[in-house]
């Protein structure tokens, strides 16, 4: 850990009293650029659904997509991530844990979906064969 | 020969002095660890909403119980707290202790009004006889959003027991290092929210 020590963030100074490497706390302006990208990546959405402008499978698209980008902007302006924090252990454990999360995600609902189509016309044939 | 050998042993193979770690230099990586192991436990919730959350048992949907205004609201709320929290991070990289406090008191009612309104629209729900026993939609719903807001709660309590710490104590180090162990938590809930109100909300609305 103490070659994290020669980081050259603004906030260096946090070296000398915590002893670790410096903790970027952002600035005003990279709160004010994530907090209004926020604004306008929630308000979007919710406008898009309230109004029904789109065909549904398009305002759903476009929701998920939304979701992602606003994601990444917490996690740059309000979680301060970086390659570089922790000597790049934080990034690596976010990929760990993004990949985790897909596999589960994408696992579950692949399982199921299938599960729930192959069991239905199970259900069908025998209220067909009861009646 | 014995001498030397217990002078020099060739069987030792660590480090005889230990590298020197500061006090807490650890806490924010491990506190991330925890973070990601607590993303874990969300995914799973939102599988399971996935999987369950077209199952209404011939009870009510998405669209029946869902007042997406409140929603919007709530999300605000959850919104100007991370911002708020932001503020008090600044507030504490100059120790300024008043300042810090101010913000932290708004971040805490932020939070306490998404609560607030989370609560009643759960009562609301359950009144009309949305409960979680009702559907596996339902059961799923209350499980994940539940689960949020349960973590919430918990970052108030830490939030108020660090203004009390802080303005007893000041911006020590140890109270900075807790105060960026909550930010982390904060804005990792705002996070998780985002998700909610994608996937639960605004894709229960449309599906």
């Amino acid at each position: 850990m103490s070659a994290d020590k020669n980081d050259h963030s603004p906030e260096s100074h946090e070296v000398d009293h915590l002893g670790h490497e410096a903790h970027n706390h952002g600035s005003f302006r990279s709160y004010m650029i994530g907090f209004v990208l926020s604004v306008i990546l929630t308000a979007i959405p919710f406008a898009l659904v309230m109004t029904g402008a789109l065909p549904p499978q398009a305002t759903a698209l476009i929701v998920m997509a939304f979701a992602v980008v606003q994601i990444v902007v917490h996690m740059i302006y309000f979680l301060h991530m970086n390659s570089k924090s922790e000597g790049g252990w934080t990034m690596l454990a976010l990929i760990f844990t993004i990949i985790v999360v897909v596999i589960a995600l994408s696992g579950s609902l692949w399982v199921m979906y299938h599960l729930n189509a192959n069991m239905m016309p199970a259900t069908h044939e025998m209220s067909q064969m009861s009646s | 020969m014995s001498a030397t050998a217990t002078e020099i042993d060739p069987n030792v193979f660590h480090l005889e002095e230990e590298p020197h770690h500061e006090e807490g230099s650890s806490t924010m990586l491990g506190f991330w660890l925890y973070l990601m192991s607590d993303c874990l436990i969300f995914a799973m919730l939102f599988a399971v909403f996935g999987v369950l959350g077209g199952n209404y048992a011939a009870g009510p949907g998405p669209k029946e119980l869902f007042d997406l205004e409140l929603v919007a609201v709530n999300t605000a709320m959850l919104l100007f707290s991370s911002i708020t929290y932001g503020f008090a991070m600044l507030a504490m990289d100059k120790n300024n202790r008043p300042q810090t406090l101010i913000w932290l008191a708004i971040t805490g009612l932020f939070g306490l009004a998404f609560l607030g309104i989370e609560l009643y629209e759960f009562a609301h729900l359950i009144h009309e006889g949305a409960t979680p026993q009702r559907s596996a939609f339902l059961s799923a719903f209350f499980t994940l959003v539940g689960t949020h807001g349960l973590h919430v709660t918990f970052g108030i309590i830490w939030l108020v027991t660090l203004m009390v710490q802080v303005s007893w104590k000041g911006l020590i180090p140890a109270n900075k290092r807790r105060l960026m162990c909550l930010s982390m938590f904060w804005h990792f809930l705002d996070v998780i929210w985002i998700g909610v109100f994608t996937f639960v909300y605004l894709l229960g609305m449309v599906r």
